[in-house]
């Protein structure tokens, strides 16, 4: 019963779609890359007929659109069959993007629930820090990043830390309106009966407002993961930097590598799913452990 | 400092008043309440809503502040009173925390009051007893019923050394044959256990058959309209509210909310 409806209600509708995209993806395959074919052919003094042409779309070496399974071949044989330690390995550069995007996460997180916690606490900090947290994210990262690559750079920061510090940048948003949020969830009946019981404002925080902002924590923190991730990749483009997914990204685009570039973008997607993932299943064992129903 | 009342006064009001500020203008929640409540009462607050019998038990505990007459509790502001936790709030929800289980639940007040381990643990027993829920302490408050939540919520607050008990229609919400049984029990723990209850109610048969003293109020403005000395005896079976002094004294009090909704019909 429990496997046969696993496979109905997940596997079936998932993998339809995944087919469908699929069939999709070669479409376009064929429509895009046809015509580097013809004007091939129309180079050489020859046509080309449809059946001739359709095998050759798919296996161009820098296609306008790689077809899918040029690029599960990239990332198979920079998986699979490199050493995660050689600078040719996906592995190695998703390690060099995962180690910034955690880095960036943990500060982001802690940055974002102290400022959330001094908001819910602080009226005037209330009425002057928010202004500027959503002020902070009306400015494109993709402008702001060289900058503080470039000012961090001249004070001797470089590394893993100014990329760490954009993912921050990102990941503390989400944290910091969700918190605020969770904060001030508690009904006015249970903070009348901390009331009663004359709490302090830190026994509050610690028996009613913090487990009461769980299930907003974790909902901000799935978003801002993900966001630390591409706070991540960002972060390596202006730099030139010579390991991760973004310089892997950057590289393919200079030299054309269309296939090396979807093989990192897929790899870029799986990183993000598979953090997704971890906090969510976080989130279960936390509320698992507060009592939640099953 | 404030003790003008006799040593045994909890609850004194003098010509206590509350006026809300609200968009609309100012709203009279309550005036000119004198009232006195001597330990060992039993006393219910009964009106329709509006009446002001919730704001006054908040007044009490200093979850609202009056505008203008004196209210002492234990002969102490109620500010005072309530940082010496001298009360146990019993609201209409049982406002349990879900995170916790039923014991972690009776725990938090004593967690926040400083008791040792060992003493949580004691009183812990002591009033899961007392309200009959022994057995239930590893409990979620999901996996309890209506009835037995707000039982919970009556050990939590007798958990601790408060002589006074304030509730806050806690059956308001629960069927009939509940409250019936809540309401015998509750008259057995007061017994047991030598409180001053105040207790605010809208029903009529729960008034008389639980109180000692029955205030009568009525609403806009929120004012007291009758204070009824019952003659019933502190042992009393279901059966009593057969009884013609008990018919009597709902007659009563019927009557006092009777007057006190008069002007509706002119307004």
């Amino acid at each position: 019963m429990g496997e046969a409806s696993i496979l109905r209600d997940r596997l079936l509708p998932i993998g339809t779609v995944v087919l469908a995209l699929l069939a999709l993806w070669y479409v376009f395959v064929v429509v895009l890359n046809a015509p580097f074919e013809r004007d091939t052919a129309a180079r050489a003094g020859t046509t080309i007929s449809f059946a001739e042409l359709l095998p050759k779309t798919m296996a161009q070496e820098r296609p306008v659109l790689p077809a899918p399974h040029q690029v599960f071949a990239e990332l198979w044989d920079t998986t699979v069959n490199k050493a995660i330690t050689s600078k040719r390995s996906l592995v190695y550069h998703a390690w060099v993007t995962l180690s910034a995007t955690l880095m960036g996460f943990g500060m982001g997180a802690v940055l974002g629930i102290l400022l959330a916690i001094a908001i819910v606490h602080n009226r005037a900090m209330d009425r002057s820090l928010m202004p500027w947290v959503i002020a902070s994210q009306t400015i494109p990262i993709l402008a702001i990043a060289p900058m503080i690559i470039v000012v961090l750079n001249a004070v001797g920061i470089s590394g893993l830390m100014p990329k760490a510090l954009i993912s921050t940048y990102l990941s503390f948003f989400p944290i910091v309106v969700g918190m605020v949020k969770g904060l001030r969830s508690p009904e006015q009946i249970q903070l009348d009966l901390m009331h009663t019981y004359n709490a302090s404002a830190t026994q509050t925080f610690w028996k009613l407002r913090w487990p009461s902002s769980m299930p907003y924590l974790f909902t901000s923190l799935k978003v801002a993961i993900a966001i630390s991730l591409v706070g991540a990749i960002v972060g390596e483009l202006p730099t030139g930097a010579v390991a991760g997914l973004g310089a892997r990204l950057l590289a393919g685009s200079y030299y054309g590598q269309t296939v090396q570039i979807w093989a990192a973008l897929f790899m870029a997607a799986a990183v993000a799913a598979l953090l997704v993932i971890v906090v969510g299943f976080a989130h279960t064992l936390v509320l698992k452990r507060m009592g939640a129903r099953a | 400092m404030m003790s003008m009342a006799p040593a045994n006064t909890v609850v004194c009001a003098k010509d206590l008043g509350l006026t809300f500020q609200t968009a609309d203008g100012p709203v009279t929640a309550l005036t000119g309440v004198n009232l006195n409540v001597e330990k060992g009462d039993f006393v219910s607050f009964i009106g329709p809503s509006g009446c002001g019998k919730t704001t006054f038990l908040r007044v009490i505990a200093d979850l609202e502040k009056p505008t203008s007459g004196t209210i002492t509790v234990n002969g102490l502001t109620p500010e005072e009173a309530r940082k010496r936790r001298a009360y146990g709030y019993v609201f209409q929800a049982a406002a349990l925390y879900p995170w916790r289980t039923i014991e972690k639940n009776i725990a938090l007040p004593l967690e926040i009051m400083g008791y040792s381990k060992a003493e949580q643990q004691a009183r812990i027993a002591k009033t899961l007893d007392l309200v009959n829920l022994t057995g239930f302490g590893k409990k979620y408050p999901w996996q309890l019923s209506g009835g037995m939540q707000q039982r919970a919520s009556i050990a939590r607050a007798l958990a601790f050394d408060a002589d006074l008990l304030l509730m806050d229609e806690p059956f308001g919400a629960l069927d009939e044959i509940v409250r019936d049984h809540l309401n015998e029990q509750l008259l057995k723990l007061w017994d047991a256990t030598q409180k001053t209850i105040c207790f605010v109610t809208h029903s009529i048969p729960e008034a008389v058959y639980l109180s000692t003293k029955i205030v009568v109020m009525s609403p806009r403005p929120g004012r007291v309209t009758d204070v009824i000395d019952s003659p019933l005896p502190r042992e009393r079976p279901l059966g009593i509210r057969e009884t013609p002094e008990f018919l009597e004294i709902a007659h009563r009090v019927r009557e006092g909310l009777r007057a006190g909704h008069s002007y509706e019909e002119h307004a």
